[in-house]
């Protein structure tokens, strides 16, 4: 018995019927043996192993490759939520960009009082470097993903914006192609716009972001990654294979005449678009980390001089640090003039006085994060957590309020998966990748669902067990 | 091409090759303990671990040659770093780092013998299950090689990978022949006097080649035979000018791509050239052994050349 336990589930209305993006593929299901969709199951995980499809974990030397659990129910998505979504989508992604070359530029929207100049100052995303200069075509954002929940028919909110290097976009395109591969005939039921050609989408925006020293040729656009032991290792191959471009470490680069060039079999070539998945920090030893050896020696200096773009653009962090996230709606009315379509989950930042007693007297309720922390770590779910977890974040935000947001423990929509006693509903979120060039703002119809695999469980992140679904959009 | 792609094509092709040729010889040996007395026995599976350079190694951990620990030792021991286990590891490993250079089917090819090889080697290999873990290995290099037949593109990167197999595979066949020199050492001095055939059939075995040469060779069977088989027959697919002439091919082919010939296409045809030259006569009255050391080193000076005609390394 399918008996949602959160707010609003995906499929399941209320009164129990399926809600219309659910009724062609449940129509489906129904017909279908549970034994055939047992063996499917199986099937699945057979067939990303042989693909190769893994992440790696930092610190387990045993299972140094893991595969990411794949529920093979889709999470499916009307024509109609979907269009509503992108257009709130595009609004924030527009403001995001105009936000950051502010911040690096006149900074109007601290001139105008709207956000506070200390969040930059304690930014640690900040960096010197880009202030005055402006990236190619005045992009600084070529890639993001806009983490997305839900709590209703009509409610998406805005989790967290991914601005310097959002990952994951394979798993939607292989999640697609695993369902093609295993349910060819629901595809021929089920009229779902198509995502294969992210990739392309992909190439076709970084090169029409090229720089000043690639005019009037086609430019080369290469994927930096650190190496085979980075965690999302296999995406970047993935993503320079679909794309046809090199794939590329740190020691394949030099500067070269004023270029930045990778060895090939032919020589030094240069680059012209950088798609870079290797972090500010280390992108350039002899700017920041001196002891890094993923970046190139001198790209910055090459990057300020006009001859190469690098994606995204360095210092696109400060955007996605979340105590800017709780001023996103400002910054969506700053500079778009419109109100935002897609709201914020209502935030408090313990910075503030106010808010800090208020957290600090409803610890259990609430979810408490770190304000530059990343991929579900240092973060506290208070209705789950132990009265020792809670008094240790109680010291903690005593001691930093700054350091810290906290949110009300949301009750995210629910989506089937498939388990041994058939369909049952766990807690997703949504991630859109969206690309942004000056030939305009391109989203895929489609993301990265990510489920929490454990019943009642809020934690989506792979790192912690979270697992990922196909995503459909449905076509009108 | 990267530079750093090509060599890692190269070396994959290379551990790959190595692999399957460390389990030929495996399976030779193996062969041999079954057929032979004690103290051979013992003395093939020293002669296997030394043709790959092994010995020290293999000796610092043991004290005596059984096929237990010597098959075991090959094929999986994490102290071994060539052995068979660790070279599937790197092929696989290389081959992630260049995946995008490598058709699907090629990687899905090498990844499921990793995983395969890995799940069986896990353990310590047990008698009963040498054959079966020879077998896979060699099904393992079918299939990669098929794959890379079948589904890649005719560019630098099969090239590169080609070379490596043929560099690769003539090193290991002259390691193997001048190994076993000193069985047919005998039969040199006494033409046509009959040699036990059990020691002849080895040699043939440790490259796969007991067959094919019977085959040819009806009935004939005599140290010059088997050289000449080994070394110069250009029908055979792991001989020396079979593998040579191969490897020319590659590199004129590279040579094409680029448009221009390097230092490995002067040396390669320099090698081509004394090989052709060669006759059996030849071989024998300069010592095989010399001819090997001679070979194995032309033959390295080749693989140097490439990577840095290619810009393998900054």
């Amino acid at each position: 018995m399918y008996e949602a336990d959160g707010k609003f589930d995906e499929m399941r209305t209320v009164d129990g019927s399926v809600r219309p993006a659910y009724r062609d593929y449940r129509h489906w299901y129904d017909q279908q043996e549970s034994a055939f969709l047992s063996r499917k199951h199986r099937e699945a995980e057979i067939a990303f192993r042989r693909t190769g499809i893994t992440f790696n974990v930092y610190g387990e030397q045993e299972a140094e490759e893991r595969l990411i659990p794949f529920d093979m129910v889709p999470r499916i998505i009307t024509a109609a939520e979907w269009r509503r979504l992108t257009r709130g989508i595009e609004q924030r992604v527009r403001a995001t960009n105009a936000f950051i070359h502010d911040l690096y530029h006149r900074q109007e929207i601290v001139r105008a009082g709207r956000l506070p100049a200390r969040l930059l100052h304690d930014n640690d995303a900040w960096l010197q470097h880009m202030v005055g200069f402006t990236p190619p075509g005045e992009i600084y954002t070529h890639v993001v993903g806009i983490d997305l929940v839900r709590t209703g028919p009509d409610e998406f909110l805005v989790l967290e914006d991914n601005a310097r290097t959002p990952s994951g976009v394979s798993y939607m395109l292989q999640n697609r192609e695993t369902m093609m591969a295993m349910f060819p005939e629901l595809f021929t039921r089920v009229p779902v716009e198509t995502v294969s050609d992210y990739p392309r989408r992909l190439a076709k925006s970084l090169a029409a972001c090229a720089p000043v020293a690639a005019a009037g040729c086609k430019p080369t656009v290469a994927v930096l990654t650190p190496g085979i032991h980075n965690s999302a290792y296999f995406e970047h191959a993935f993503l320079a294979d679909q794309m046809g471009a090199e794939l590329v470490e740190g020691s394949d680069l030099r500067v070269v005449n004023g270029r930045v060039a990778m060895r090939t079999t032919r020589g030094y070539e240069p680059i012209d678009v950088l798609y870079r998945r290797v972090d500010d920090e280390f992108l350039d030893p002899l700017t920041f980390n001196p002891d890094s050896v993923l970046g190139v020696p001198g790209i910055m200096d090459v990057y300020r001089a006009g001859g190469i773009t690098i994606a995204n653009a360095p210092g696109t962090g400060v955007a996605d640090d979340k105590a800017i996230y709780s001023f996103m709606p400002e910054i969506v009315e700053f500079y778009t003039g419109e109100k935002p379509l897609l709201p914020n989950v209502e935030t408090w930042r313990c910075a503030d006085r106010d808010s800090l007693a208020y957290v600090l007297d409803h610890l259990e309720d609430l979810v408490i994060k770190e304000v530059h922390g990343s991929g579900g770590y240092g973060m506290l779910v208070g209705p789950a957590a132990s009265k020792r977890d809670l008094a240790a974040f109680r010291r903690k935000l005593k001691a930093k309020p700054q350091n810290y947001i906290a949110q009300p423990t949301l009750s995210l929509s629910t989506c089937p998966i498939f388990t041994r006693r058939g369909l049952a509903p766990r807690h997703v979120d949504l991630r859109p990748f969206v690309l942004v060039s000056p030939e305009g703002i391109d989203i895929v119809p489609g993301g990265l669902s990510r489920v929490a695999m454990r019943k009642g469980s809020l934690v989506v992140n792979s790192s912690q067990g979270g697992g990922t679904k196909d995503t459909w959009v449905l076509k009108d | 091409m990267l530079g750093r792609t090509a060599h890692g094509l190269f070396w994959m092709f290379r551990y790959l090759e190595r692999a399957e040729n460390t389990a030929r010889l495996l399976e030779a040996g193996f062969h041999m303990a079954l057929t032979r007395d004690v103290a051979t026995a013992e003395e093939e599976w020293r002669s296997a671990i030394e043709a790959f350079g092994l010995r020290a190694g293999y000796e610092a951990k043991h004290g005596t040659y059984t096929g237990h620990q010597a098959w075991n030792y090959l094929l999986r021991d994490p102290e071994n770093q060539a052995s068979v286990l660790a070279m599937i590891g790197a092929v696989r490993t290389n081959a992630r780092a260049a995946r995008n250079a490598i058709s699907g089917e090629l990687w899905e090819a090498i990844n499921e013998s990793w995983m395969e090889i890995s799940g069986l080697l896990a353990r310590p290999v047990a008698q009963g299950s040498v054959g079966e873990a020879v077998q896979i290995i060699r099904r393992a290099g079918t299939a990669v090689h098929g794959a890379m037949n079948g589904s890649m593109l005719r560019n630098e990167g099969f090239h590169f990978a080609r070379a490596g197999t043929f560099v690769e595979r003539a090193d290991c066949v002259a390691r193997i022949l001048d190994m076993k020199y000193y069985l047919l050492l005998p039969s040199l001095s006494y033409v046509g006097s009959s040699l036990d055939t059990g020691q002849w059939d080895q040699v043939l075995r440790s490259v796969s080649g007991d067959r094919a040469f019977r085959w040819l060779n009806a009935g004939q069977i005599d140290a010059r035979g088997i050289v000449e088989f080994l070394v110069l027959d250009d029908r055979f697919p792991r001989s020396i000018a079979f593998c040579h002439s191969a490897l020319r091919d590659e590199l004129a082919a590279l040579a094409r791509i680029h448009g221009t010939e390097g230092t490995s296409n002067a040396l390669m045809r320099e090698s081509a050239t004394r090989i052709a030259d060669l006759t059996i006569d030849g071989i024998f009255e300069m010592g095989l052994h010399n001819f090997l050391l001679e070979f194995t080193a032309a033959n390295g000076a080749i693989a140097d050349a490439i990577a840095e005609d290619y810009r393998f390394q900054s």
